[in-house]
């Protein structure tokens, strides 16, 4: 084969012998500025070929089309590890014939291999590739950095079809995903828009409430006996993450403290961190701005990793199992620890475990930062409406009326308490919430099941249930 | 120990619920400038059930009312003083006896209560050219008033010029307010520093509002409270040299001596004054760290 360049998308999926009841899967490194999965849907209805399951590691708005799709039958499962509030408001109502499995961004590679989401046809967005498949993305107009939630993707899906905006000669030296997985190799106008793929930056939180749950967080790490030479760390992107990442950076700093990697979903101040010395390496399984998309692709200590060596559980071993520290958030927490990133109060999908169930597994402390309070509902409940993250998991919650600890993990408690830090029980963080906002009505289950919440090892941790639309 | 006031918009319920856990040590609740017109009785129940509801362990509460050329002063002590705030302040203060008709009417409502008399207290403030020139008299005029708060907004559009970074337009009022304040006996809280993105300038400001012999500061953000708390806090040094003082004066009694000099400085009764003062503040501070290491 002299190139793998096939004319248009619709040759493309044509030769990959697509056809009813197979799967295709997405990654979702452009995010809400994602062309590629509705520029294939397109296609693939304008081709009349139906009931497919999409396997995408997570969904953002600009996939609503997707929706159309499923009506139409075109779609018929999703498989995925996050969606955003607008598609699933629709999948609350039950649009999908069949049940949505989420799983994790460990758990879903897990799958892949094993042979349990077997995945047909992968449709790789490709920030640039040469002609027999080369392809990154740390380069090109629509530069996104790590990719990498679509390792697993290429690695094991029956045929691989890369669709890039940026074709450059053979070879492309600097590759994330090697030619030797992909079939074929499509050019477009745009894979999508860099407004929506990264943010020009992620900002710290002035919210001052925010910043004295970061402050919280960043004492308890102080204090759990874990900051010293060798520390490994993840948080989100969030104002209040950030933040904590920040008075954590001031005290390794101040202190002189070595840490070993950070770990993500990296930002810019994750980037500012490695360059401060607070860390030997960056381990990067998605970039979340345009900061840490420049720093991996000219710092060689900031390292692509994929979706398996970040989580997987069935991986000999992956990074994970050697953190440290994360920091996470959640819509509800109940006195069990069990955590919901799924769904929000009215019972409607609004996000998904992501990382989220992984990291607070591998992690030796796991810390949820969340206020007691929001949009007059308390934070703290008797039984979250959906389990994302079990409560075995998790070591700390840190609200800004006080820090629960884990009864599992006594020696935290201790350990925060010595230090004089505000340790309160988990229910009396509920009492207090309670008492400012009331006692929520428990919310009345659906009528049908729309989705399962799978863990990491591929066990259901959870099923959700319909909601009728509220308006 | 009050160091940092911080305002809070009496409408905000998100903004109340959290108001002990922003650092300030009082936060004064707003039912004036914060709240339109249309929303003031709203604000005045939301307050009153925040008090109520509240524990508010960690800050005092003080409850901004409105101005006495309103409709709304009357009726927002008749539904707080009900619920002992620990201090009422009144709005644009301009003589002793504005001071004494709201006395007269807290007096009343005490009587009716059933509670303890004088034991709400007054913090006037100060924000007419016309209560500058009478700060003292106002500070004299009750034995509710425990401080004089100065108000720079409102004071520099009487004085019709700008409110600026520097400040030197109230640099009058503020030396003013804090001789009246200390002639009277009570304590004296500067102006807002209104910039709430300038970091540095809130350090600047609030160091200098302490050089004047301010005992505070209010902030209407809660991000200037940390630095008031910090500018206004005694330093290790402080710290350090008032327990030297107090340990000077136990050796001096001990040995009959009556002349103590420390350092090659004579000792007297002011400087022993600030010494307990400041001990006094580092064990609250220290009580209030909850003896954390931090």
């Amino acid at each position: 084969m002299s190139n793998k360049i096939v004319k248009t998308l619709r040759e493309a999926i044509e030769l990959s012998g697509l056809k009813e009841g197979m799967t295709i899967s997405f990654h979702h490194h452009l995010r809400n500025g994602d062309y590629v999965l509705n520029m294939v849907m397109e296609e693939i209805a304008a081709m009349n070929i139906k009931g497919l399951t999409v396997n995408a590691s997570s969904l953002f708005d600009t996939h609503l089309p997707l929706i159309d799709h499923a009506r139409n039958h075109v779609v018929t499962k999703l498989q995925t590890n996050y969606m955003s509030g607008a598609i699933g408001r629709f999948i609350s109502q039950g649009v999908m014939e069949e049940l949505v499995e989420f799983r994790t961004h460990g758990g879903r590679p897990s799958a892949v291999e094993s042979g349990v989401t077997p995945i047909d046809v992968a449709f790789i967005a490709a920030p640039v590739s040469d002609t027999m498949g080369n392809c990154t993305g740390k380069y090109g107009k629509s530069a996104c950095g790590s990719l990498g939630y679509a390792f697993p993707d290429a690695m094991n899906a029956k045929k691989v079809i890369v669709i890039t905006d940026s074709l450059v000669p053979y070879p492309l030296a600097d590759w994330s995903i090697p030619e030797t997985y992909v079939d074929y190799v499509v050019a477009v106008d745009a894979i999508g828009d860099p407004n929506g793929i990264v943010s020009g930056t992620t900002k710290i939180t002035r919210d001052p409430i925010g910043l004295i749950m970061a402050s919280s967080a960043a004492r308890v790490i102080r204090h759990s006996g874990l900051l010293k030479d060798g520390f490994s760390f993840q948080t989100g992107a969030g104002g209040a993450s950030l933040a904590a990442a920040k008075f954590l950076k001031d005290i390794m700093l101040r202190e002189n403290i070595k840490g070993s990697f950070g770990l993500g979903g990296i930002t810019g101040y994750m980037v500012d961190m490695l360059k401060a010395g607070c860390f030997q390496s960056l381990l990067d399984v998605q970039c979340f701005d345009l900061e840490a998309v420049e720093s991996i692709r000219s710092n060689p200590k900031h390292q692509e990793i994929s979706a398996t060596h970040y989580a997987s559980p069935s991986a000999k071993s992956a990074v994970v199992d050697s953190l440290d520290v994360v920091i996470l958030g959640a819509t509800e927490i109940d006195t069990d620890f069990n955590v919901n990133v799924h769904t929000d109060s009215n019972g409607f999908i609004m996000g998904g475990s992501g990382g989220h169930s992984d990291t607070a597994a591998g992690a030796k402390l796991s810390m949820i930062i969340a206020p007691l309070s929001r949009a007059r509902l308390p934070i703290v409940t008797d039984r979250v409406t959906c389990i994302s993250t079990p409560g075995k998991d998790i070591d700390v919650l840190v609200t800004q009326k006080g820090i629960a600890v884990n009864p599992r993990n006594k020696e935290l408690g201790e350990r925060l308490r010595q230090a004089g830090l505000p340790v309160v029980d988990i229910h009396e963080l509920k009492r207090i919430a309670e008492r400012i906002t009331g006692v929520p009505q428990r919310l009345e289950k659906g009528e049908r099941a729309v989705a399962k919440v799978i863990y990491r090892d591929g066990t259901l941790l959870d099923t959700i249930y319909s909601v009728s639309d509220i308006g | 120990m009050r160091r940092s006031m911080l305002f809070l918009p009496g409408n905000t319920p998100n903004i109340i619920i959290n108001g002990d856990e922003l650092g300030a040590d009082a936060v004064i609740l707003d039912l004036e400038d914060a709240v339109a017109p249309s929303e003031k009785d709203a604000a005045r129940i939301l307050v009153r059930n925040a008090i109520r509801l509240m524990k508010f362990e960690k800050s005092e509460v003080l409850v901004r009312i409105n101005s006495m050329d309103s409709e709304y002063w009357k009726s927002d002590l008749d539904e707080i003083v009900p619920l002992k705030p620990d201090v009422i302040m009144p709005p644009k203060m301009s003589c002793a006896a504005d001071v004494q008709a709201i006395d007269a009417y807290i007096t009343k409502l005490e009587s009716s209560l059933g509670i303890e008399s004088n034991s709400v207290k007054l913090m006037p403030l100060i924000e007419t050219a016309l209560g500058v020139e009478n700060a003292f008299q106002i500070a004299m005029a009750s034995r509710r008033v425990c401080a004089l708060q100065l108000g720079g907004e409102d004071l520099t559009a009487d004085l019709r010029c700008k409110r600026t970074r520097e400040g030197n337009e109230i640099d009058y009022a503020r030396k003013r307010l804090v001789c009246a304040a200390r002639a009277a006996g009570v304590d004296a809280y500067d102006t807002p520093f209104t910039d709430v993105n300038d970091d540095e300038g809130i350090y600047a400001d609030t160091e200098y509002a302490k050089s004047l012999g301010f005992t505070g500061k209010a902030s209407i953000s809660p991000r200037h409270v940390t630095a008031i708390n910090q500018v206004f806090s005694p330093s290790q040094e402080d710290i350090d040299y008032a327990y030297e003082v107090m340990e000077a004066i136990r050796i001096a009694k001990e040995q009959g001596r009556g002349a103590i000099s420390l350092r090659g400085k004579m000792i007297d009764a002011p400087i022993v004054a600030r010494a307990q003062q400041t001990i006094a503040m580092a064990e609250e501070l220290l009580m209030m760290a909850g003896g954390g290491n931090e």
